[in-house]
């Protein structure tokens, strides 16, 4: 250190500042996501600002509008052409607008509306002290079962904050499918996984179980986080870069300039293997695939019912499409090392899902078990490799999440004394009693299923047909097996709500407010269009089945 | 307006009959009958000016389409509703509609007495328009639906007093016996689309030279298993018989003058199938000849005066079966005994039916006898029924069923032989069993007795509304074979439709007159010294080992329940034993196989978080190294 550099102890002198590039930003483009994050800052505002007693409404009502005018936004840019010729990259780099983001995009905010109305839910609890509540937690805060919580419900708290949690775990579900590098794919994980952790330890009853499931889903989902960000380290490593493009380069052998620093590291195979594969796992564990599942039938019986709904829809659509971008974007180079590799996940996935599901007794963890399998069918169109492969996934995922939330939401009708009465043992006889909500949750079981009529089987078969064109008939033969062994557990269910005695203390059948009847009307309907008329949806997601690079 | 467009109408208005008078419910109890009556006939007026229409065009231009709609329009397999309507089809459009229309008038008066009348006017309605689709088809798929639709109706009809547990089984039975006929035009349909591409006739028939003889064969042979189950042919037959359990009406309409000689349309129909397929038609001949030979048997024993006449369907169907088995020597004369054979049948069951409407619904002849002072008018439409059948020279069955039995001698060859005898000994039979039925019920002493509550028969000549559609049809039982034959009018009719060829016969045709007017006396000369000159025991004779296997039918039932019934019940039953134990195992042990392996899993779900965690660092562990390993290999 030369004398003149010093001119005191503290400072020393800089380089003359060259200029910094301003980032060019196209809000049209981020609109959707902008429009919810935005909507999610008023909704703090709102917390802070408006009176406890209109905060409910003033909540519902900034959501709502947030969730529409953000589906405009994406519907707007589609009609513009951003979803086929016009896709391209915007933000520097860090966001993809294309026919998948789009198409995920849109899906994501439906399921959010949905659920939505089955956050705002508050008829379906009975009064307490005079005021309506919903299945969330009075004061998150207060530890269960002591004065403090009585005291919070007695001066009717409710936690109104969920509603800008919402919008931020939407937020996160959007950008992370048009994540375009790593950084950007790791902040919108952190992003939506931050607010779902929250939800979950937010229920109302059973609120040990509930903050259990809480704790349980974020040191899994931190570890889980800890392994992707590892990852990501090592791929920098690999690539000298985040971004998508620029590391699919160096995997197809194309490097554009090696950055001196890393020029020991660049191009290491092993650092490419080694990582890709630890930010797959990652990814894996949002979607819940084998063997990363372990949380998702604790965390799915313990969150709030109206959480769950939206976790298992939104979570693993945004997942499926992060996943998609990834292996066909900046992975298709090593698809001859990840694909074998893919086939075992999807294989005991499927497989697992279905065996574990046949013994359980509660209809939530039998649920989260459907969804694990459900996961194992979506990774056989992953598998593809194709750009069938790709919207025949966009096309499941649709199919899926309108189907969970409206089951879910039917769980939290079957109520009683206790809450909401998940075990399947007191659901026997249910349609004697209540013939049109059995059938509505028929409906749904059937589409889980795959019984044709039903979006399920129009799902279902797309994503077999592109798995079996793409080479991978085995899978498709043991995802038949395992659609197979599902059908019985989902039947099962239908026969024990139709063709089983009602047990005289059953539950009774809440009746929901028109929000609750919405989530569910827009599910059946959906559910049973995709499944009678698929064409013009499949045409959609086969249209959108092209990633921009 | 175009004469094609007039096509539809034809099924049409009885479709409308039947949808009016099933759906009106009992607001038409009143008026049914004749709503039905009317739109049969408006149809048969329909098929007259239709007819006028094609008689004014030049015989190589006889043919009108009338395309509907496509009704199953997937590339590679078109299904279109669409009406052919030539020289063939409006024959069968005239005698369905006309004898049909007949007998819906007959059975205005006939089922006066009984309260589902206009129910019963439906399923005839229904079964006109079933048949004339059957007729106007202009592809095998079309013609199938018609094809179910007569069996459907025929089903309901033979069961149409279901009350009676006779009827319903009878019922069932005729539908069962029929399936397996079906099956066998549903194969063949799935046969031709696999040879051709297509089951229309137009294309099918053009190419049919073009196909292989072994395909062929395979279709005229399922073909002619159709044919057998509809028309009650051999072996096949065991249910017309039972099908007498319907109303009169019905058993002269349904099961004597349309739906029976379906079989016979779809034969003559396939002519250019046959024509390229000798074996199959061999077959077909041989059918024909059992058959003739069969049913004339078991009319010779039956005392019900149905079943008689019911065997001598089966035979005289026996009869155009041959005939069309016998190619273009035999098509047209197939058609023309079946045209003669609609009037004179269907005239002699509805004498049959004014006979037990006189005699309070007694099928018995034993209990008849001396009849034709009581009811004239029945007496003598039945006895020019009887004569036109027993081929009495002059009269219709004599221009038809002669001109058949010399196509079978000019078949040539050893087989010329055996079929012309057949057919000359079943005319024999023939004459011996008609003249039978009329003795026993028109001549002699009368036999009746009072019943079990004291009433004793009145005899009495039935109302104007029954007698009348009888004359019509004794005056087509004289006269069509005659106005026919003259001039060989049908012939020309007829063969730009199905060809013809005179065969080389080696007998004349006066030879052969000669031999059939002998065979008629010698089979009328026995009846007359065993029936006309004793008296007819009140209680059938013991009868010889033949007369006792002809009154069981020649025990085609005994047969069909040892080798079917008894046979499928083995299989079955040996079946549900491999479904208990093998499948049920198989099924049974997987599910209990994989509901343990659930509930061990399940254990690994102990709800520790650190137990999840260890199970995801493992299982990232295991994806790291197959990635590895991948790239290794």
């Amino acid at each position: 250190m030369s004398a003149t550099a010093v001119h005191s102890l503290w400072t020393t002198a800089a380089e003359p500042i060259s200029k910094i590039p301003a980032p060019k930003i196209e809000y049209g483009q981020l609109s959707p996501t902008l429009i919810v994050v935005g909507a999610a800052l008023v909704g703090i505002l709102v917390e802070a600002f408006v009176p406890r007693k209109s905060r409910y409404y003033a909540q519902v009502f900034v959501s709502a509008v947030a969730l529409c005018a953000a589906f405009a936004a994406v519907v707007a840019l589609a009609a513009d052409g951003y979803g086929t010729t016009k896709a391209h990259i915007a933000a520097m780099g860090a966001i993809a607008v294309d026919g998948p983001s789009l198409f995920l995009q849109g899906t994501i905010l439906l399921a959010g509306l949905l659920a939505l109305f089955t956050f705002a839910e508050r008829r379906l609890d009975p009064e307490a002290h005079g005021n309506r509540v919903d299945s969330f937690a009075a004061q998150a805060a207060a530890v269960p079962g002591s004065d403090t919580e009585k005291a919070a419900v007695k001066a009717g708290f409710t936690t109104t904050e969920v509603f800008p949690l919402l919008l931020f775990a939407v937020a996160g579900m959007l950008v992370f499918p048009s994540a375009n590098d790593l950084l950007t794919l790791f902040v919108a994980l952190e992003v939506f996984s931050l607010p779902l952790y929250l939800m979950c330890a937010l229920a109302r009853r059973k609120r040990l179980m509930s903050q259990e499931a809480a704790v349980k889903y974020f040191l899994l989902g931190a570890f889980a986080s800890a392994f992707t960000l590892f990852g990501i380290a090592l791929l920098y490593g690999y690539a000298g870069s985040v971004s998508y493009a620029t590391i699919a380069q160096v995997v197809d052998g194309r490097v554009a300039n090696i950055d001196p620093a890393l020029a020991n590291t660049t191009g290491n195979d092993a650092l490419l293997l080694i990582g890709a594969a630890m930010v797959v796992m990652g990814l894996l564990f949002k979607v819940g695939a084998v063997p990363f599942h372990m949380w998702t039938p604790d965390v799915y019986q313990g969150a709030p019912t109206p959480v769950t709904g939206f976790m298992a829809a939104a979570t693993k659509v945004a997942a499926f499409g992060a996943l998609l971008r990834l292996l066909y974007v900046v992975l298709p180079g090593m698809r001859w090392d990840w694909r074998p590799v893919m086939w075992g996940v999807a294989i005991i996935t499927m497989l697992g899902g279905a065996i574990v599901a046949i013994t359980q007794t509660d209809i939530k963890r039998l649920l989260a078990y459907s969804s694990i399998a459900h996961a194992g069918f979506i990774l056989a169109g992953v598998i593809a490799t194709s750009k069938d492969g790709v919207s025949s996934v966009l096309f499941y995922l649709a199919a899926y999440s309108f189907v969970t939330i409206g089951a879910f939401a039917v769980v939290t009708l079957v109520r009683d004394a206790g809450g909401e009465a998940t075990h399947l043992s007191k659901w026997a006889g249910l349609g004697r009693r209540s013939p049109l909500v059995a059938a509505v949750f028929a409906v749904f079981l059937l589409a889980f299923a795959g019984i044709p009529l039903t979006s399920g089987f129009a799902g279902k078969f797309a994503v077999f047909k592109a798995a079996a064109e793409g080479g991978a008939a085995p899978l498709v033969v043991i995802g038949v097996i395992s659609s197979a062994i599902a059908a019985f557990f989902y039947i099962r269910v239908i026969v024990l709500m139709f063709f089983s005695e009602p047990k005289p203390e059953g539950p009774t059948v809440a009746v929901p407010s028109p929000l609750t009847m919405a989530a569910i009307g827009v599910g059946v309907a959906v559910t049973l269009v995709l499944g009678v008329a698929p064409q013009y949806f499949l045409n959609l997601a086969s249209q959108a089945g092209v990633f921009v690079r | 307006m175009n004469a094609e467009n007039l096509i539809a109408l034809l099924i049409a208005a009885p479709l409308l009959g039947a949808a009016v008078l099933l759906v009106g419910g009992r607001r038409l109890d009143g008026v049914g009958h004749w709503i039905g009556t009317l739109l049969s006939t408006t149809s048969f007026v329909f098929g007259v000016i239709l007819f006028a229409d094609l008689l004014g065009k030049n015989p190589e231009h006889r043919t009108l389409m009338q395309h509907l709609y496509t009704w199953v329009p997937v590339a590679g397999f078109q299904a279109d509703v669409t009406f052919r309507l030539d020289q063939l089809s409006m024959t069968f459009v005239l005698l369905i509609t006309g004898v049909g229309s007949l007998i819906h008038l007959y059975s205005v008066g006939y089922m006066e007495h009984d309260e589902r009348r206009r129910r019963f006017f439906g399923y005839l309605n229904l079964f006109l328009a079933a048949m004339l689709l059957l007729v106007l088809a202009d592809n095998y798929l079309l013609l199938y639906v018609g094809w179910e639709g007569v069996g459907l109706a025929s089903y309901l009809l033979i069961g149409f007093w279901q009350h009676k547990p006779s009827a319903a089984t009878a019922a069932k039975k005729a539908f069962i016996v029929n399936r397996v006929g079906d099956m066998g035009l549903s194969i063949a349909i799935m046969l031709m689309f696999a040879t051709f591409g297509t089951f229309a006739f137009g294309p099918v028939f053009a190419h049919a030279t073009g196909a292989s003889e072994g395909k062929l064969t395979a279709i005229g042979l399922m073909l002619l298993l159709a044919a057998c189950g509809k028309s009650a042919q051999v072996p096949l037959q065991s249910w017309l018989g039972d099908a007498m359990e319907g109303p009169t009406p019905v058993s002269a309409l349904i099961h004597a003058a349309t739906m029976v000689t379906a079989g016979v349309y779809l034969i003559v129909r396939s002519g250019a199938i046959f024509n390229a397929a000798p074996d199959a038609q061999l077959v077909v001949t041989v059918v024909g000849a059992v058959t003739l030979l069969f049913g004339a048997i078991v009319g010779c024993a039956k005392d019900d005066i149905k079943k008689a006449l019911a065997g001598s369907t089966m035979s005289q169907i026996g009869y155009m079966i041959l005939a069309a088995g016998l190619g273009p020597i035999g098509y047209v004369f197939a058609i023309m005994h079946l045209v003669t054979h609609g009037f004179f049948k269907a005239g002699l069951f509805l004498g049959a039916g004014s006979v037990m409407h006189g005699m309070n619904d007694e099928v018995d002849m034993r209990k008849y006898g001396g009849l034709r002072t009581y009811m004239p008018v029945t007496f003598i439409t039945f006895g020019l029924g009887y004569l036109a059948i027993i081929g009495f020279p002059g009269l219709s069955g004599f221009f038809s069923k002669d001109k058949i039995i010399e196509a079978a001698f000019a078949k040539g060859g050893t087989e010329g032989w055996i079929l012309g005898t057949c057919a000359l000994v079943g005319a024999a039979i023939t004459a011996f069993y008609m003249t039978r039925v009329m003795l026993m019920t028109f001549f002699g002493e009368k036999r009746w007795q009072p019943d079990e509550h004291g009433h004793e028969p009145h005899p009495h000549e039935s109302p104007k509304v029954m007698t009348i559609p009888m004359i019509v049809l004794a005056v087509g039982s004289v006269f069509a074979g005659g106005f026919f034959s003259i001039g060989d009018r049908f012939l020309h009719w007829l063969e730009p439709i199905t060809g013809h060829s005179e065969g080389n016969s080696p007998l004349s045709a006066a030879a052969v007159t000669g031999a059939t007017m002998v065979c008629l006396i010698i089979g009328v000369g026995i009846a007359y010294l065993q029936y006309g000159r004793r008296p007819v025991p009140a209680v059938a004779p013991r009868g010889s080992l033949l007369t006792r296997a002809a009154r069981r039918d020649l025990l085609q039932d005994d047969f069909n329940h040892v080798v079917l019934v008894r046979g499928g019940e083995h299989l079955t039953r040996s079946l549900v034993y491999v479904d208990h134990t093998l499948v049920d195992g198989v099924v049974n042990g997987t599910a209990a196989g994989f509901g343990g392996l659930s509930g061990r899993l399940r254990k690994l779900q102990n709800g520790y978080a650190r137990s999840y965690a260890v199970s995801m660092f493992g299982g990232a562990a295991l994806l790291v190294a197959a990635t590895l390993l991948m790239r290794a290999v």
